[in-house]
């Protein structure tokens, strides 16, 4: 059985570690445990960065499958998770490549850059604004404000906001450098925030 | 501290990655500047938002096919 070495300073070896040693061992039930712990994970990148959601069952599958066939190559060097990650990203682009025939997409599309500009919205927001609408409206407004991001943004905020990787890994996912994975993290929370407000400051004479 | 520096390191201090010295600059600013204030609260509601509410749900249905499917196409080998 292989043996993977443990992630450089890191004390206990991740979970996973375990897991991807049985599967190359031949146990591919350790792979079904894996799967379930990241599929909604995988399934909502997919979604974020398609927008589509017969794609991104599409990229799902796909890019298990392609972790499963290439589990030799995954070093141990990185995250289980991350390697996952970066599978499933390029499998994105690559199925809106298809869609948007001839027209290339990398995550460099759209990115303006307007460093250092002051927000000018300056409204506060109402205290816990988010109930203020339910459930379905909710995830309405926060699904059409994100899809309204530059989509280099979009991706850099999903990994390292949503999805909780690290700005190394999220770096590391994309092929980028740390400064442009901080500086598209900035301009991806303030521009969200600036959308959201438009729903979410404090209605005129409000007090509470 | 001026505003845009403010802004350059607001990463910084809403993933806590800031010195003790930086950071009380960064108290002392926001203590005579309301927009920054502003813009540092509805900053961390909006990740806290995003983090906390799912807007692509996978159904428990969907879930297990394609589970199912992954499955099936590992065990012959893919």
């Amino acid at each position: 059985m292989a043996i993977i070495q443990p992630i450089a300073g890191e004390l206990e070896p991740h979970p996973d570690v375990a897991l991807v040693a049985r599967v190359r061992g031949g146990d591919v039930s350790a792979y079904d445990t894996l799967v379930r712990k990241y599929d909604r994970q995988i399934f909502r990148i997919a979604q974020h960065i398609t927008q589509n959601r017969e794609d991104a069952e599409d990229v799902m599958q796909d890019a298990f499958l392609k972790a499963y066939e290439k589990l030799d190559q995954f070093q141990g060097n990185s995250k289980f998770y991350t390697w996952l990650v970066r599978i499933a990203v390029n499998e994105s682009l690559m199925r809106l490549r298809k869609r948007r025939t001839g027209k290339m997409v990398s995550i460099d599309e759209e990115i303006e850059t307007d460093e250092g500009s002051v927000p000018r919205d300056l409204a506060d927001w109402a205290p816990d604004p988010e109930q203020n609408y339910n459930q379905a409206e909710l995830a309405e407004i926060l699904r059409k404000t994100i899809q309204g991001l530059p989509q280099g943004f979009r991706i850099v905020f999903v990994l390292r906001d949503v999805e909780g990787l690290s700005t190394e890994e999220t770096a590391e996912t994309l092929n980028l450098s740390i400064p442009a994975v901080k500086s598209r993290l900035l301009r991806a929370r303030l521009q969200l925030r600036e959308r959201l407000s438009r729903y979410f400051h404090r209605k005129r004479g409000s007090e509470k | 501290m001026k505003c845009s520096e403010f802004l350059a390191l607001l990463d910084d201090l809403i993933d806590d990655s800031l010195t003790p010295e930086v950071r009380a600059d960064f108290e002392q600013h926001l203590r005579g500047c309301s927009h920054c204030e502003v813009i540092l609260n509805t900053t961390k509601k909006t990740i806290e938002i995003y983090r906390s509410h799912e807007i692509y749900d996978l159904p428990n249905g969907l879930r297990e096919r394609l589970h199912a499917a992954i499955m099936a196409r590992c065990k012959k080998g893919c």
